[in-house]
């Protein structure tokens, strides 16, 4: 009898428009990645390029567990929570051209997309950088009496930085509103989780600063959404930080010339079989809420959306070479070194 | 007027700005309960509260992140480093997010924030603990560097420097917090990237900044009794930094001593030096000298300090090469 009550619970836990949500946002993600992939080898984008694809399921629970106010900082894997927050692809798709209309002007290329617009601050380049940045973030947000948090997400590389350390020590001793988010794909560029420390459990890091800590199935949109609600209310209650680590895959290499050498093509199938976005699509389908027409119908919407990303990027111009000395400093007269 | 010290003036500027502007906060090591390592920050928890001035544990990568993140998000943070020789550990936050934010975010997110404590050496303190930072960071786009040398100056450009909307390094030392000067009774604020003639003279220009500019003043006396004239200009701010005054300085006087706490290779003497054969070959009746510190790490032995560091006969020297005499 309880078995069933949970098993009805679990199935009202989240709504037919949630799952459309979801599914319609993970295909946006999917698809904008793998056109990004295939222009990357076009050599239309350039520089550094490094896809979310797989571990599309941690961004799409995280945002529908949060709200807006809150705030999002990620490392250089960074296209997918941008646009999970509500930019329009294109501004994305624009700044990977390097086109002044760009969310970044062109300046800062794949690894640096920033919104402020939808809370999103980057989109960092240095490994954990982004770690006391996202207790910083929370920190105002704490300073100034608002409700807002701060998710502040990390490959599983990234913890090994002393940064972290550091990071998690103050957040917890002043209780900031952040949630901490390891998207553990398993390797760090091509090193794998076991060969960089002797702990192998991630969200284990947390217990030695008595932060709530715990791992999440990262490729279930249920489970990320579950796990961040939790953190996001213990946040918003002034209760402090919370540890998730989230195991997913990436199916793609680290950066767009990763000949993956370090792991097997079976490996990789083994977490295509689990594919976050054919789960969701699953449940809709099992509770027989979308159709085949509405499937092809948000496949269309989403085919169009890339299209027209692809297409602003191609129209738009470069910065003119007088944008080199805008956006160095607030200061509008800095007087610069021009020989 | 009134006489204050020179950790006193710092103190007035921030007491003056977190009165002023809510979003104003001191953090670091030793700031609140202990009153400050050299007693900068004494009484401010006690008028402020444990919310805006803050200790932080010994973490200075953590902390200083942490308060770039919370100036990305609309504060606006002073960071007290003990001693620029701990910025070392902070400084990917210094130079990778404080430093670049806004122009690789497009203009979106600027960090109004101010990293200050005191640089270059203090004593007998061995390597680790007397080194002269101003170049590393004056060498970054996105920063501001500023090298105050009086109490005067300390507190009106710490008072600029806390409203910059940019990230301001602002350098001080543990030699001059107890240095005693006039200071107006009322606020006063001045503008970074402006140098200052500390002594108007004909005959030589030297050019310097911070603690060491007081070096530089006893030369001048002591030149002056031999009747040679020199203008000592106080470059007050090394990024941005103010050639204008130095080159109509050298066109009045023809020769140019740069007087410089950092080891010599690439340092502002250098940077100096090439703007001014640039901008005033034709002016120079002498090679550009330089004085700074020698080119090791500075050891704790007094005679091997007294070989090491700029001082009053080594400038003197200097000035009387580029005289002939």
């Amino acid at each position: 009898m309880a078995k069933v009550a949970e098993k009805v619970e679990k199935k009202l836990k989240f709504t037919k428009e949630q799952y459309l949500t979801w599914y319609e946002s993970m295909l946006l993600m999917r698809k904008f990645e793998e056109k990004t992939g295939q222009l990357y080898v076009q050599q239309k984008i350039k520089g550094f390029c490094h896809l979310y694809i797989g571990q599309e399921a941690i961004v799409a629970g995280t945002v529908s567990a949060t709200k807006k106010g809150d705030k999002h900082i990620t490392a250089y894997r960074d296209h997918a929570h941008p646009i999970a927050l509500g930019l329009h692809p294109k501004y994305v798709m624009a700044e990977m051209y390097a086109k002044i209309t760009g969310c970044s002007k062109g300046k800062g290329g794949s690894m640096h997309i920033f919104s402020k617009e939808h809370g999103f601050v980057g989109g960092h380049g240095i490994v954990g950088g982004q770690i006391p940045l996202g207790a910083g973030i929370a920190f105002a947000e704490k300073y100034n009496g608002t409700d807002n948090v701060c998710v502040c997400s990390m490959g599983d590389g990234a913890v090994r930085q002393g940064a972290l350390h550091e990071a998690f020590n103050m957040a917890m001793t002043w209780k900031l509103p952040v949630i901490f988010v390891i998207e553990n794909n398993n390797y760090a560029m091509g090193t794998s989780v076991e060969r960089t420390s002797n702990v192998h459990d991630l969200w284990k890091l947390g217990l030695a600063y008595d932060m709530p800590a715990k791992p999440v199935d990262g490729m279930t949109a249920e489970a990320v959404h579950e796990a961040m609600e939790e953190a996001v209310a213990r946040a918003r209650r002034g209760e402090g930080p919370t540890l998730l680590e989230m195991k997913t895959y990436r199916y793609k290499g680290h950066s767009m010339s990763d000949a993956q050498t370090y792991r097997t093509k079976d490996e990789v199938k083994e977490y295509q079989a689990q594919d976050p976005i054919e789960k969701v699509l699953a449940t809709l389908q099992k509770n027989k809420w979308i159709d085949d027409a509405g499937i092809e119908a948000i496949e269309a919407k989403v085919k169009a959306l890339v299209d027209e990303s692809v297409q602003f990027a191609e129209e738009s111009p470069f910065p003119d070479p007088e944008e080199l000395y805008h956006d160095v400093y607030m200061q509008k007269d800095y007087p610069y070194i021009i020989e | 007027m009134k006489t204050v010290e020179f950790r006193e003036a710092l103190r007035e500027a921030m007491n003056e700005e977190m009165r002023r502007d809510e979003s104003v906060f001191l953090i670091g090591e030793e700031v609140a309960e202990y009153n400050g390592a050299y007693k900068v920050s004494k009484g401010m928890l006690a008028e402020f509260g444990a919310k805006r001035v803050i200790d932080t544990p010994i973490a200075e990568l953590g902390f200083a992140g942490i308060a770039v993140g919370a100036a990305s998000n609309g504060l606006r943070p002073i960071v007290e480093f003990m001693t620029f020789n701990f910025s070392l550990v902070a400084i990917d936050q210094v130079i990778n997010s404080a430093a670049k934010m806004l122009s690789m975010s497009g203009g979106q997110y600027s960090v109004p924030i101010v990293f200050r404590g005191p640089t270059a050496s203090a004593g007998m303190l061995s390597s680790q603990h007397s080194q002269a930072f101003e170049n590393w960071y004056a060498n970054t786009p996105g920063l501001k560097v500023v090298v105050p040398s009086t109490p005067y100056d300390a507190k009106g450009l710490l008072k600029a420097a806390i409203r910059d909307n940019d990230p301001v390094i602002f350098m001080e030392s543990e030699q001059m917090y107890g240095d005693k000067g006039e200071i107006p009774e009322g606020e006063y604020i001045l503008p970074i990237g402006v140098a200052d003639i500390k002594r108007a003279g004909t005959d030589v220009t030297i050019a310097t900044f911070g603690k060491i500019t007081k070096v530089a003043l006893k030369a001048a006396e002591e030149l002056e009794k031999e009747g040679i004239s020199v203008e000592v200009v106080d470059l007050r701010t090394v990024r941005p930094i103010d050639y204008k005054t130095i080159i109509e300085s050298v066109k009045k006087t023809n020769r140019l001593v740069v007087v410089e706490e950092a080891w010599p290779l690439a340092s502002i003497s250098s940077e100096i030096a090439y703007m001014v054969q640039k901008e005033a070959f034709d002016y120079l009746d002498a090679p550009v000298r330089r004085v700074t510190t020698a080119d090791v790490p500075l050891p704790y032995a007094p005679t091997l300090i007294e070989a090491s560091l700029p001082n009053v006969p080594k400038v003197v020297k200097a000035v009387k090469d580029v005289m002939y005499k």
